[in-house]
């Protein structure tokens, strides 16, 4: 028997996806600093309830992934305590300290370079947050 | 109510604003200044400038800073404790005293000098004794730049700060205590804490960690809702209200500006953090996922919770060595094409560089207003960029590279692509690099050589 789609499928209206894309920059707030050649950024959930997201899916490898051919390896620590991630990007500053010929010698905006990364959010929660909240 | 230890932060680094410790020290009431002056390479800076003038060595902007605000202090009882003598911390403390006896406060002051951290004149004693102090990041022995090394510091703890406050100083002068020490220290000292007594420790330690990059947690280089933060042209430094169970608010005084948020603290609390369950300090290590934070009314932040472990048995050493040779020259090219030109002279400049036969460890080209911060992460750059600055850093080993580097710059624009400026400053300035080696020591062989030495205003 050939198989038939359900007639009705093809001309209901795609519902919404549950989840979509949006930059880090409207869940969470960050530092970064260093310690040699490793930068670290400390990413802070804007919101306490948006801590579960951020560790859910600001993994390890999708921040490598974010930083690939910038770092080597990346660590991450959770501190639910202060609903923040923190991560280690190694060999991330050209030596680091008074070694490096880079700009950010000291790591200090890779926090902000970590807010670029996209995640994949609950519609709810992107629209509450995308955009700010004024 | 118990009593509550006021510890105010009045520098984050060498360099830091120069009113801070007047006004909190004016501002309202506090028991401590605590002013933190050490990075990881200042010790090397301070060693250059000592080897060029023995009387020299340490932060120099400590001794008129002190001689300022000395009055208030002694009128209000306020105790200063500061790691500003670098690697001279007892030619510190003498302008400190002379400065005191010019007040005519001779007998009010009583400076504590710290030393015994400088491990310099130690170091071939250390190796010969089979400490090789291995680099920790990549495992090497001292052995191999033994000959090239600056400085060398172990990092002490707040033991000697107590036993300055103790024996009645009200001025403590140390050479490379942790910045975490010169808060902690005060602490123990008021409170009796044992030294074993970890969880207090680690929440002294914390206290620490928290103002001693001075406004970095009271809003300055907040990232949250930065638009919000107000009255930073009178930026709040941070002060520490301890209780003796190890509970503590992070506020500031009042009519001074910045934020004191559970946000403030936190971007603060993850600055420079590894792994937050080894917070690792000489006088124990602190687990910063115990941390609660609370605010408590505006511009009071409660911190509670904090639980922490044993010292260890190393201590960290701070090594500088010279590395090799640096500079970094830069031009700005206009609109239109801006990128494009900056682009195209990078090419020109690094093929002139290899022409030359010149060999570097590294040539490093960015762009700025493209992609200097963040690099690809930027994304494609702007066409219509009202202006883009072409950077280019060389470093090498020798300086004669790096010297022709700086030679190579300027020629670009009467000989590159069009549109170009700001060269006014002249050929990029050769710098030596004087480069960091962290290592361990036993802390059994640095413990019985510190010293504290009180001088009588």
């Amino acid at each position: 028997m050939a198989k038939r789609k359900p007639a009705g499928k093809r001309a209901r209206p795609t519902r919404p996806p549950a989840r979509r894309t949006i930059q880090l920059r409207w869940l969470a707030h960050a530092r970064s600093g260093d310690k040699g050649n490793t930068a670290n950024v400390g990413l802070i959930a804007l919101e306490p309830e948006l801590y579960p997201l951020l560790a859910r899916e600001v993994t390890v490898a999708r921040v490598r992934r974010h930083f690939r051919g910038m770092v080597s390896r990346v660590e991450r620590f959770e501190l639910p305590n202060l609903a923040a991630l923190n991560f280690l990007l190694h060999d991330a500053l050209d030596g680091g300290g008074t070694i490096s010929l880079k700009t950010d010698a000291q790591g200090k905006v890779y926090s902000t370079a970590l807010l670029r990364m996209e995640i994949p959010t609950p519609v709810s929660v992107a629209r509450r947050y995308e955009g700010g909240r004024g | 109510m118990s009593k509550l230890v006021r510890v105010a932060a009045g520098q984050g680094f060498w360099g830091d604003w120069l009113e801070a410790p007047v006004r909190q020290v004016e501002g309202g009431p506090i028991d401590y200044l605590m002013m933190d002056y050490l990075a990881e390479v200042t010790m090397s800076i301070m060693q250059k400038q000592r080897s060029r003038d023995p009387s020299l060595g340490y932060a120099r902007d400590f001794p008129p800073l002190m001689e300022r605000i000395l009055p208030a202090v002694v009128k209000r009882g306020v105790k200063v404790t500061s790691n500003a003598g670098g690697v001279n911390p007892h030619g510190c403390a003498e302008r400190v005293v002379e400065g005191a006896r010019r007040l005519g406060l001779a007998g009010q002051v009583r400076v504590g000098l710290v030393s015994g951290d400088d491990i310099l004149p130690r170091l071939d004693e250390l190796i010969a004794k089979g400490h090789e102090l291995r680099d920790m990041d990549t495992g090497r022995p001292l052995a191999d730049i033994r000959d090239r090394v600056v400085s060398a510091n172990a990092y002490l703890g707040m033991a000697p700060v107590v036993d300055a406050l103790d024996r009645g100083a009200n001025v403590v002068i140390t050479g490379r205590v942790t910045d975490t020490g010169l808060t902690l220290g005060p602490l123990v000292h008021e409170f009796g804490w044992p030294w074993d007594g970890w969880d207090l420790i680690a929440a002294g330690t914390v206290a620490g960690h928290i103002i001693e990059c001075g406004a970095q947690c009271s809003g300055g280089n907040l990232l949250k809702d930065w638009k919000r933060v107000r009255g930073l042209e009178n930026p709040g430094f941070p002060i520490v209200e301890g209780a003796s169970d190890g509970t503590f608010v992070v506020t500031k005084h009042p009519r001074t500006g910045g934020v004191v948020s559970v946000a403030s603290v936190t971007e603060q609390l993850v600055y420079e953090m590894g792994d937050p369950r080894n917070y690792i300090t000489p006088d124990g290590v602190a687990d910063f996922t115990t941390i609660r934070l609370a605010q408590q009314g505006r511009d009071r932040v409660r911190v509670s919770g904090i639980r922490g472990g044993p010292r260890t048995p190393m201590l960290k050493v701070s090594i500088a060595y010279s590395y090799g040779w640096k500079a970094v020259g830069t031009l700005v090219y206009a609109w239109p094409e801006a990128y494009e030109k900056a682009k195209r002279a990078d090419a020109i400049l690094r093929a002139r560089l290899t022409d030359l036969g010149l060999r570097f460890e590294q040539v490093l080209t960015e762009f700025v207003g493209a992609d200097a911060t963040h690099g690809r992460l930027a994304g494609l750059p702007d066409p219509d960029a009202p202006e883009v600055q072409l950077r280019v850093g060389v470093r090498a080993r020798e300086k004669a590279p790096v010297e022709r580097f700086t030679r190579e710059i300027a020629p670009l624009v009467l000989t590159g692509p069009p549109s170009v400026t700001g060269f006014a400053g002249g050929r990029p300035a050769v710098e030596e690099i004087v480069a960091y080696w962290p290592a361990l020591v036993d802390r059994r062989e640095i413990e019985p050589h510190v010293s504290v030495e009180i001088l009588a205003g």
